[in-house]
């Protein structure tokens, strides 16, 4: 058995349809338990007071923003070698989610930055690197919509994905690279060292885990949208050379 | 309610654009994906039929 089986769109769509009902309701009673959790249950931060508990949408819709984009990357480098129409069809299913998060970060992020920094932006490296990343989602999205021809479309958005990916690390890693900047630095690190305390932590986590599965459940439940859509297009050409042809 | 003190409407507002964003795009999904499904049910009847 071989992952490229999934490359068929019936086997894919066989495959996944069952698991959508499950991962998106698996993600909304996390998203329930641990905004709950995080919103009533957890006390306000010396430093943030009240507006820590922003943190629970702000950092989990920030990761996939990045996440989002690098599924995207991932899928079109397989469609551009492989050419697997699932691929591409599944970065083009995943970029309006990405978008969506993005816009939820950037403005999570505003509104969590006026009282704390004085502002509603700055040109920080990690905001302004996430403003490009949004401006990228919207060009991908454009690009797919602007082209007639679904596999030139794939090959353009698929060269767009991966110069983008550049700002894609930059929003991550912006912090790092520049030691300047309003923006902190990663709430949460593979590392020993804790950038959140534990009362904030775990509802965090859970947060963070329903994003992922929400990310999931719609990104394949939109891909199974798109290949049913190609598949109409393909009946409806198949059926107009019949036409032609009688 | 939790005491939010005078950081009430940036912690409120925050939590309810998100969650509109987040209704908005599984609502588009979820709409799309029955639009869709029910076309190609059409055009394979059509095709069959």
């Amino acid at each position: 058995m071989s992952i490229w089986e999934y490359a068929n769109p019936k086997k894919f769509m066989d495959t996944t349809a069952p698991a959508v009902p499950w991962l998106f309701w698996g993600s909304v009673a996390l998203l329930v338990v641990g905004l709950v959790w995080g919103f009533f249950l957890t006390p306000n931060a010396e430093n943030f007071q009240s507006t820590v508990k922003i943190i629970y949408l702000h950092v989990p819709a920030a990761l996939m923003a990045i996440n989002a984009w690098f599924m995207m990357l991932v899928t079109s480098i397989i469609w551009l070698v492989r050419r697997h129409h699932v691929s591409a069809l599944a970065a083009k299913a995943a970029a309006p989610i990405g978008l969506v998060m993005t816009v939820i970060a950037l403005v999570t992020g505003a509104i969590w930055g006026q009282p704390m920094w004085g502002t509603w932006w700055a040109w920080d490296p990690r905001l302004t690197s996430f403003l490009i990343l949004f401006l990228f989602y919207l060009g991908y999205l454009a690009l797919w919509e602007a082209i007639s021809d679904p596999d030139t479309a794939a090959d353009l958005t698929s060269v767009l994905c991966i110069v983008g990916s550049v700002f894609a690390v930059l929003s991550r890693y912006a912090v790092n690279f520049w030691n300047q900047g309003l923006h902190q630095g990663a709430s949460l690190s593979l590392d020993k060292e804790e950038n959140v305390s534990d009362v904030y932590y775990i509802p965090l986590l859970v947060c963070m885990a329903a994003f992922v599965l929400l990310f999931v459940a719609l990104v394949l439940m939109r891909t199974g949208t798109e290949i049913r859509l190609r598949r109409i297009r393909a009946l409806e050409a198949r059926a107009e050379r019949g036409a032609a042809g009688a | 309610m939790p005491e939010l003190g005078k950081y009430a409407v940036a912690v409120l507002s925050a939590y309810a654009i998100s969650l509109a964003l987040l209704a908005v795009i599984i609502g588009m999904s979820v709409a799309r994906y029955r639009r869709v499904k029910a076309a190609l049910e059409r055009v394979e009847r059509g095709r069959n039929g």
